[in-house]
C-alpha cells in the first residue's frame, strides 16, 4: 500500500523517541577523551630538551621560535643549550602533531587539554614559563612508551620528566652543558652558539 | 446610580459575549462601583488580558515542548540550559529577541513590514478566543464559531503575503507566493471537511459541536479528519507542507529579514497557530473537553487532547521531508479535495437516512456512521492514494520510471 | 489582459543554508523555475597547491587534510600514495590494510554526511542528519582513537601509517560494526523508500551516462549514471586487491540513483573494513625513512584514489628539493560541479538545493 514506507519511518522516528539521547551535555558530561588526543597546551619537558629545534623546524607553520644560547651554567642537566625562548603561537597551531614527531629526545608531547579559548590572540601564545610551569599530562600521540604504560593523560597524574622518555635520560651525564664534540679526558671545547 | 441591565443585548448572559459567565461575573462585580459603560471596558479589558497572555504563554510552551520533543524524536536532549528541563527557554529566547536590533530592510515598506506580526498575533488571538476548554467556558461562545475560526485564521494568509512583499527580499518574495498559493488553496478542502463535522453536530457554535460528540468525531468522520489534519498542517506550514519558509531552500521563507521583536512576534504566532490548531482539532475531532470522571475536570482532558494534537504536528515534522509547490499543489486538488467531497456526500447520506424525526443523531446511529465511513476512508484513501502517486509524480516533470534498486544491480566491476 | 512577468536573479549563496560552505551559484528563475544558472567558485580558496610546494612530504600530508574535511583519511591515501610513487617504495602490507580500513571508515562517515545533508535538503527536519551523525560520531571517535584527532587526522605518511593501532582499537572497532548495523538499518527503514523523498528525488535531474563521461565527473555520481568506473577496482591501491566488494549501480542517474549508490556504498565499505580486519596481519606499519624525504631531480607521480566523491588525484613533480615542486590536485567536488547547469536548468529552486546536495560538493575541495 502507498504510503506504508511512510508509516515506517514514522515508526522509526517514535522508536528513537524511547532512546537515550546519544549527545552528552558538554560542561558536565564530556567524552572520554582518548590517550593519544593531540590536545593544546604542549608538554614540554625542560631537563629533556636539548634546544635543537628540531619541532620548529619540522613545523608546517613555523610557529614555534626558539632561540638559545650556549649554556654554562647548568652542569647537571648536561649537554644542552640554554633556552631563552620557545614560542608556540597557538592561534595559529593545527595540531598535526609533526613537532612531536621531529623531537628526538622526547621532551616535546602534545596536551590533553582543548579548553584554551582566550580573549586576545597574543594571550594563546605560549611562552616558555608556561610550557615550564604548565602541569605535565602528555598525550600518547606518537609516544609508544607512554601507550606501554597505558597511561591516560585526562585521568591519571602528572608525568615528571624522568618517567616520560624511551629510555632513561642518562647520556651526557657527565658533562658540563653547552659542552660537546670534545673527547671525555678533559680536552673539551666549546661550541660556537649554534642555534 | 442606575443598576445596569445585564438582561439585554450584547451583555446579556445569553448574547454574543455573555455567554462567557467569567464576562458575566466581572461585568457585575465591576457595575457595582463603576458606571455601565465602565464596568462593560473593563469586563472586556480582563477578558482579553487573560487571552492575550493565556496564547502566547500557550506559545511560549509550545515553543520550548516542541524543542524538547523534537530533540527526543532526534535522539538528542533539545533546550536544558535554562529552569527545570529548560522550561524557562523561552523566556530566555525572549529577552534575546527583545534586546537584539530591530532591523528594517533598505527598500522596505515600512508600514506594511512593521503591521504583519501584528496581524498575525492578532488573528490568532481572535481565532482563539472562540475554543472552549471546558464546560461553557470560551472566553466566546459564538454561534458561528466556526465560520468565525475560518474566516479569522485566513487572515494570516494576507499578512504572511504582506511581509514577503514588503520585506523587498526575493526569498521573502518566493516564501510568500508559495504560502498565499498553498494557504488558499488548502482553505478548500478544510472548509469542506468541517461541513461534514457541522452538519452532523447541526451547529455552528464550537461548544454545541462538543457537546453533539457522542462519539468523537475523529471516529464518525475520519476522512474529515484527515483532511482536516492535513489541511491545517499545510496552513500551518508544517512538514511536510512547509515550502513557505522552507529553511534549506529560501532560508526562512516570508519571514527572512525579520529580527528582534518581530521576529519573536512572528514566532509566537506560529507555535500559537500550533498550539490553536491542536485546540481545535481537539474541539472538532476528539470531543473537547468532554471526558470521563467529572465535569469540571474539562479543562485537563482538553489539555491532554490538545497535546495529542500538538505531539502529532511535531511526530510529522520530525519524520518526513518536505514536498514540492506542486506536489503539494496536487495533493490539495487531486487527493485531499476528492477526499473531502466523498465525505460531505457520505456523511450528508448517511445523515438524511439516520435522522430521526426530529433531525437527532443517537448515539447509535453515530456508530453506524462510524463504521461505514472507516471502510469508505480506508478504501478511497488508498485508491486516491494509489492514483496521486502517479499523478503527483507526473507533475513532477515526466516519470523517469524504471526503479533503480532493481534495475541497478550491483556488479562486480571488472574492467 | 496579459500579465507581464520578468525573471528573477537569486544569488544562492555565499551564505546560505544548504550551499555545503561557500558554494555561490546566480540563478535567474522564471517564477520557480530555472532559466540559468552561473556557479561562483573560489570563496575558499587557501591556495593549497602552492602551499605544498613550500613544505616538504610529510608536512604536506597536514594540508591535505584540509581539502575535503569530511574525508581526511582518503586525502592522506591519495597524497602518501603519490610520495611513494614518486620515491619508489611501498608501504609494509599492515600498512596497507590500516590504510585501507581507515579509508573505507572515513568513506562511511563521508557518505553518511552527504545522505544526511541531503534528505536535510529535502527538507526533513533535521532527524536524518542526527541520525547519520550519531554514526558518523561513533567513527570519529574511532580516529581519534587512532591518531588523536576526528577530522584533521593527519594519519597517513609516506611509507605506511604513521603508527600502530592502539590496543583498545580492535575492540571499539568490533563493537562500532555491531552497533552500526542497526543504526544503518533505521536509516534505510526511515529514508531508502520513503514516498515522499521518492516523489522529491525520481526522476529530477537526471544525468545521462554520455553526459556524465563527457563531463569527466566521477565517484557515485558517475556511477549513479550506470558507468561502472571505480579506481578501487580498476587501479586497485594499497590493499584493494585483496578485498572483495561489489560496485552499486544507478541507471537514470537522477538525485534519487546518487543517495541509493551512496546508501549502498556504505554497505560495500562495511564489507570490506570486515575483511581487513579478516586479513589484517601483526607487523610494522611505516617505512624507515628520513625524515625529510628527497626524490630524483624530474621525477613525476600520480597518485589517485576512488575518493568518498570521485577520483581524487595528487600530481608531484620533484626537482630533487626536499618539497614537491610542482603540486596539482584534481579534486573530485571541482570536476563534478561541471555538471551543475546541466542538473539545474529546467528545474525548480526546491530541486536545485536537492541536486546540489545529491552531487556532494566540499567547497574545501572544489576552492582548495
Amino acid at each position: 500500500m502507498y504510503g506504508l514506507e511512510m508509516a515506517k519511518g514514522l515508526l522509526v522516528t517514535l522508536t528513537n523517541l524511547a532512546k537515550k539521547p546519544f549527545t552528552t551535555s558538554y560542561p558536565e558530561q564530556r567524552v572520554r577523551q582518548h590517550p593519544r588526543f593531540r590536545g593544546e597546551e604542549f608538554t614540554w619537558y625542560e631537563e629533556r630538551c636539548t634546544g635543537c629545534a628540531s619541532c620548529a623546524k619540522y613545523c608546517p607553520l613555523g610557529i614555534i621560535k626558539i632561540v638559545t644560547s650556549p649554556s654554562e651554567t647548568a652542569p647537571l642537566q648536561g649537554d644542552k643549550y640554554l633556552l631563552e625562548t620557545f614560542d608556540i603561537e597557538l592561534q595559529r597551531c593545527m595540531f598535526c602533531g609533526l613537532c612531536v614527531e621531529a623531537c628526538p629526545y622526547d621532551a616535546l608531547f602534545m596536551g590533553s587539554g582543548f579548553e584554551e579559548g582566550q580573549y586576545k590572540r597574543t594571550d594563546l601564545v605560549i611562552s616558555i614559563d608556561r610550557l615550564r610551569h604548565a602541569e605535565k599530562h602528555p598525550s600518547t600521540w606518537f609516544r609508544p612508551q607512554l601507550e606501554g604504560m597505558e597511561y591516560r593523560p585526562g585521568a591519571s597524574r602528572p608525568l615528571g620528566w624522568r618517567e616520560v622518555g624511551r629510555e632513561n635520560w642518562q647520556w651526557h651525564q657527565h658533562e658540563k652543558a653547552g659542552m660537546r664534540l670534545g673527547d671525555r679526558n678533559g680536552n673539551r671545547q666549546h661550541t660556537e652558539g649554534e642555534a | 446610580m442606575r443598576p445596569c441591565n445585564l438582561t439585554d443585548g450584547m451583555i446579556s448572559p445569553d448574547g454574543v459575549l455573555g455567554g462567557n459567565p467569567l464576562f458575566y461575573w466581572i461585568y457585575g462585580l465591576a457595575a457595582n462601583v463603576v458606571p455601565c459603560w465602565l464596568a462593560y471596558v473593563i469586563a472586556g479589558g480582563v477578558i482579553m488580558l487573560i487571552l492575550i497572555n493565556a496564547v502566547l504563554l500557550g506559545a511560549a510552551i509550545v515553543s520550548w515542548g516542541e524543542r524538547r520533543l523534537l530533540g527526543r524524536f532526534q535522539n538528542r536532549v533539545g533546550p536544558n540550559r535554562w529552569g527545570p528541563f529548560g522550561a524557562l527557554q523561552p523566556i530566555a529566547d525572549l529577552a534575546k529577541l527583545i534586546t537584539k536590533e530591530d532591523i528594517i530592510p533598505y527598500g522596505a515598506d515600512r508600514l506594511a513590514f512593521t503591521a504583519v506580526p501584528v496581524i498575525m498575533v492578532s488573528s490568532l488571538l481572535l481565532a482563539t478566543a472562540v475554543i472552549p476548554f471546558a464546560k461553557d467556558v470560551a472566553l466566546v461562545d459564538l454561534n458561528v464559531g466556526v465560520l468565525f475560526v475560518l474566516a479569522v485564521s485566513s487572515l494570516t494568509s494576507i499578512a504572511i503575503f504582506t511581509a514577503g512583499w514588503a520585506s523587498n527580499n526575493r526569498y521573502a518574495l518566493f516564501g510568500a507566493g508559495r504560502a498565499v498559493a498553498v494557504l488558499i488553496s488548502y482553505e478548500v478542502p478544510v472548509v469542506l471537511s468541517l461541513l461534514g463535522v457541522v452538519i452532523v453536530a447541526g451547529s455552528m457554535s464550537l461548544g454545541d459541536i462538543v457537546v453533539a460528540q457522542a462519539v468523537p468525531f475523529f471516529l464518525v468522520q475520519p476522512l474529515a479528519f484527515f483532511v482536516f489534519l492535513a489541511g491545517m498542517s499545510a496552513e500551518l506550514n508544517r512538514t511536510p507542507f512547509d515550502v513557505a519558509e522552507a529553511e534549506s531552500e529560501i532560508i526562512a521563507g516570508y519571514h527572512t529579514e525579520y529580527s528582534g521583536i518581530k521576529f519573536a512576534l512572528i514566532q509566537a504566532a506560529e507555535f500559537g497557530g500550533a498550539l490553536f490548531v491542536s485546540g481545535l482539532i481537539a474541539t472538532l475531532f476528539l470531543a473537547g473537553w468532554a471526558g470521563p470522571v467529572a465535569d469540571w475536570l474539562g479543562w485537563l482532558w482538553f489539555l491532554i487532547k490538545t497535546f495529542i494534537g500538538i505531539f502529532l504536528f511535531v511526530w510529522i515534522r520530525s519524520t518526513f521531508p518536505r514536498l514540492r509547490l506542486d506536489q503539494i499543489m496536487a495533493v490539495c486538488w487531486k487527493f485531499l479535495m476528492p477526499l473531502s467531497f466523498i465525505n460531505l456526500a457520505a456523511v450528508v447520506l448517511e445523515v438524511y437516512f439516520l435522522r430521526d424525526a426530529n433531525g437527532v443523531l443517537t448515539t447509535a446511529d453515530l456508530w453506524i456512521m462510524a463504521a461505514i465511513n472507516l471502510v469508505l476512508a480506508v478504501v478511497s484513501i488508498t485508491f486516491f492514494g494509489n492514483l496521486i502517486k502517479e499523478k503527483v509524480r507526473s507533475g513532477s516533470g515526466g516519470a523517469r520510471s524504471a526503479n533503480p534498486v532493481t534495475s541497478g544491480l550491483p556488479t562486480t566491476g571488472t574492467m | 489582459m496579459t500579465i507581464r512577468t520578468e525573471p528573477m536573479t537569486v544569488n544562492v549563496g555565499p551564505q546560505h543554508p544548504s550551499t555545503h560552505g561557500v558554494f555561490r551559484v546566480r540563478i535567474t528563475f522564471d517564477g520557480e523555475d530555472i532559466v540559468e544558472v552561473e556557479p561562483v567558485l573560489g570563496y575558499l580558496h587557501r591556495g593549497t597547491e602552492k602551499l605544498a610546494e613550500e613544505r616538504n612530504y610529510v608536512q604536506v600530508v597536514t594540508l591535505t587534510d584540509r581539502l575535503d574535511y569530511t574525508s581526511s583519511m582518503i586525502n592522506n591515501q591519495a597524497y602518501c600514495l603519490a610520495v611513494e610513487q614518486l620515491l619508489g617504495i611501498e608501504a609494509p602490507p599492515r600498512g596497507k590494510y590500516l590504510r585501507t580500513l581507515t579509508a573505507e571508515l572515513q568513506r562511511i562517515a563521508s557518505h553518511l554526511i552527504a545522505v544526511g545533508f541531503f534528505v536535510q535538503e529535502l527538507g526533513a527536519f533535521g532527524t536524518p542528519l542526527m541520525y547519520t551523525f550519531r554514526s558518523r560520531e561513533r567513527i570519529l571517535d574511532l580516529f581519534e582513537m587512532l591518531c588523536g584527532a576526528r577530522i584533521t587526522v593527519s594519519y597517513m605518511r609516506p611509507g605506511g601509517v604513521f603508527s600502530d593501532t592502539p590496543p583498545d582499537f580492535w575492540p571499539a572497532l568490533d563493537q562500532f560494526l555491531a552497533d552500526f548495523e542497526g543504526e544503518l538499518e533505521e536509516i534505510e527503514n526511515l529514508l531508502l523508500s520513503n514516498e515522499i523523498l521518492m516523489v522529491r528525488t525520481r526522476g529530477v535531474s537526471p544525468l545521462p551516462r554520455d553526459v556524465a563521461i563527457n563531463c569527466s565527473v566521477s565517484g557515485p555520481v558517475l556511477r549513479a549514471s550506470g558507468v561502472n568506473w571505480d579506481w578501487r577496482k580498476i587501479a586497485p591501491y594499497d590493499a584493494y586487491d585483496q578485498v572483495d566488494f561489489d560496485v552499486p549501480l544507478g541507471s537514470n542517474g537522477d538525485n534519487y540513483d546518487r543517495f541509493w549508490v551512496r546508501m549502498q556504498e556504505v554497505r560495500q565499505s562495511l564489507r570490506i573494513v570486515r575483511q581487513c580486519i579478516a586479513q589484517i596481519e601483526p607487523g610494522p606499519v611505516r617505512l624507515e625513512l628520513p625524515m625529510v624525504l628527497r626524490a630524483e631531480p624530474g621525477a613525476e607521480a600520480y597518485g589517485r584514489v576512488e575518493a568518498s566523491k570521485g577520483e581524487l588525484g595528487f600530481y608531484l613533480v620533484s626537482d630533487g628539493g626536499v618539497s614537491p615542486y610542482r603540486c596539482k590536485i584534481r579534486s573530485p567536488s571541482l570536476i563534478n560541479l561541471t555538471i551543475t547547469e546541466h542538473l539545474l536548468l529546467g528545474w525548480k529552486l526546491a530541486d536545485m538545493i536537492v541536486s546540489l546536495g545529491s552531487v556532494d560538493i566540499n567547497m574545501g575541495e572544489v576552492d582548495r
